[in-house]
């Protein structure tokens, strides 16, 4: 690996500190497990890691009346072995559980697979159709990103020389709300998402129509992809295979793959549909218990 | 611009045992263990986190130790292959990976044993489906998996 020096801040004050001086020579370190393989490749030249888990707002996770807190050092299998999130968010937990093996799980963070900004990141179409926002420190103070704005194509985000991902905070779902997140690839574990479909829905009060639905496309385009059309298109509409596959043939064309090893461009627009159609089935499920 | 690299002081605990050494801040766990405490059981295999040939248990979790600087484990409890056998034998997985043929060549087996051993430490009487979900991240090229799979088993059925 190519040398590089360890500092381990213990506040957001002085790791931001230390990465607006070392600016793209410094790189945060949460779980390592993209950072570390990264290094080996000299993806960047990489000359200080900042070490983030020692710093209490990095690591906090936390469910109350506001909605979930996840700092951008917790791993996974916190995340999906919280029962109070497995119950009120199983989106977020849909994502957590699949990212890599159980090794992978140890380490990985939310925070890191959405930093990461891989077009293919399990964690962050829930975290879209969730409305999540990422909050961001930097030298200038403190700032606020809506998830579905930060990554801004493969490999690069928002985040500006000195800036960190302090934490993600997803808002409390309401009442007749249900989430729901799939991704198909060859293996059941340790893959890659060929194309994944988060999808969030909120129900009338009866709980047969449609009221609004978010619906974000994994693995499909440059950065993961809120599907603007296919959830509008569900507003006010009844909960019926009509509507539904309407919206699945929209978010369909929403998709802009790109043909490579994992699979072609029709390959991936296809399971688009048909993902989509099973998980607004799958979220509508869960939004009525 | 040079790199300004420094040893760290760690003061870790291996097996149950102490140790204390100063460690390159850019080197991972696994070097640590291999080339500075000498335990060369935990083995390489493809850096990246895909394999699990390094994986050891750390504060209670397994990890890919490819995947973790030597400057984490200050402060840590990490356990190896090297701590899985006692005075008394070796461990029931051990016994059963030697009963069930469940190795060849043998490099991806110290990875194997301490993944078994984290998924029996905390699910006595895990499900086939669920030996196969917590080992997915270990790999074997010379088993087709269902020797490994029986093995931990055999060992959960003694549990």
């Amino acid at each position: 690996m190519h040398p590089f020096s360890y500092v381990a801040p213990k506040t957001i004050d002085e790791a931001v500190a230390v990465l607006e001086k070392n600016g793209t020579r410094a790189r945060p370190f949460a779980g390592g497990t993209d950072l570390l393989v990264q290094a080996r490749a000299n993806k960047w030249d990489l000359d200080t890691v900042v070490d983030i888990k020692k710093i209490p707002e990095t690591m906090s996770l936390e469910v109350s009346q506001e909605g979930l807190t996840i700092g951008s050092g917790v791993p996974c299998y916190q995340v999906y072995n919280n029962e109070q999130i497995k119950k009120e968010y199983p989106g977020i937990v849909d994502g957590a559980l699949i990212i890599g093996g159980i090794q992978i799980q140890s380490r990985a963070t939310i925070g890191g697979n959405l930093c990461n900004a891989a077009p293919s990141g399990d964690s962050i179409c829930p975290l879209i159709v969730y409305n999540a926002v990422a909050h961001i420190s930097g030298p200038s103070g403190s700032r606020e990103v809506a998830v579905e704005d930060f990554c801004t194509g493969p490999g690069s985000t928002v985040l500006q020389n000195g800036e960190l991902l302090v934490k993600i905070v997803v808002p409390k779902p309401n009442a007749g709300s249900g989430t729901a997140y799939q991704r198909f690839t060859p293996r059941n574990e340790m893959d890659i998402a060929v194309a994944g479909v988060a999808v969030s829905v909120q129900l009338n009060n009866n709980g047969d129509d449609f009221e609004s639905v978010r619906i974000a496309l994994a693995a499909v385009g440059p950065t993961p992809i809120l599907a603007n059309k296919a959830g509008s298109s569900l507003s006010g509409k009844p909960i019926n295979d009509d509507s539904i596959s309407e919206a699945a043939s929209l978010a369909k064309e929403e998709a802009s793959p790109i043909s490579d090893m994992r699979g072609t461009i029709e390959q991936r627009k296809h399971l688009i549909e048909i993902i989509t159609t099973r998980m607004i089935k799958e979220a509508v499920k869960r939004a009525r218990g | 611009m040079t790199t300004n690299t420094t040893n760290i002081h760690i003061r870790t605990k291996i097996n149950g045992q102490s140790y204390e050494f100063l460690a390159p801040s850019y080197m991972s766990l696994l070097d640590a263990l291999r080339e500075i405490v000498g335990l060369t059981g935990t083995k390489e295999g493809c850096l990246d986190g895909n394999c699990g040939a390094c994986t050891v248990n750390m504060d209670g979790r397994i990890v890919d130790s490819c995947l973790v600087l030597a400057a984490e484990m200050n402060g840590s409890e990490i356990e190896t292959i090297e701590g899985m056998a006692t005075s008394d034998g070796l461990h029931p997985l051990q016994k059963t990976f030697l009963e069930e043929a469940a190795l060849q060549c043998g490099i991806c087996t110290p990875g194997f044993l301490v993944a078994a051993k984290g998924l029996l430490d905390n699910e006595p009487k895990p499900t086939e489906r669920r030996i196969r979900h917590w080992l997915a991240g270990n790999l074997c090229r010379c088993t087709g998996y269902d020797k490994i799979v029986k093995a931990v088993q055999k060992a959960a059925s003694d549990n």
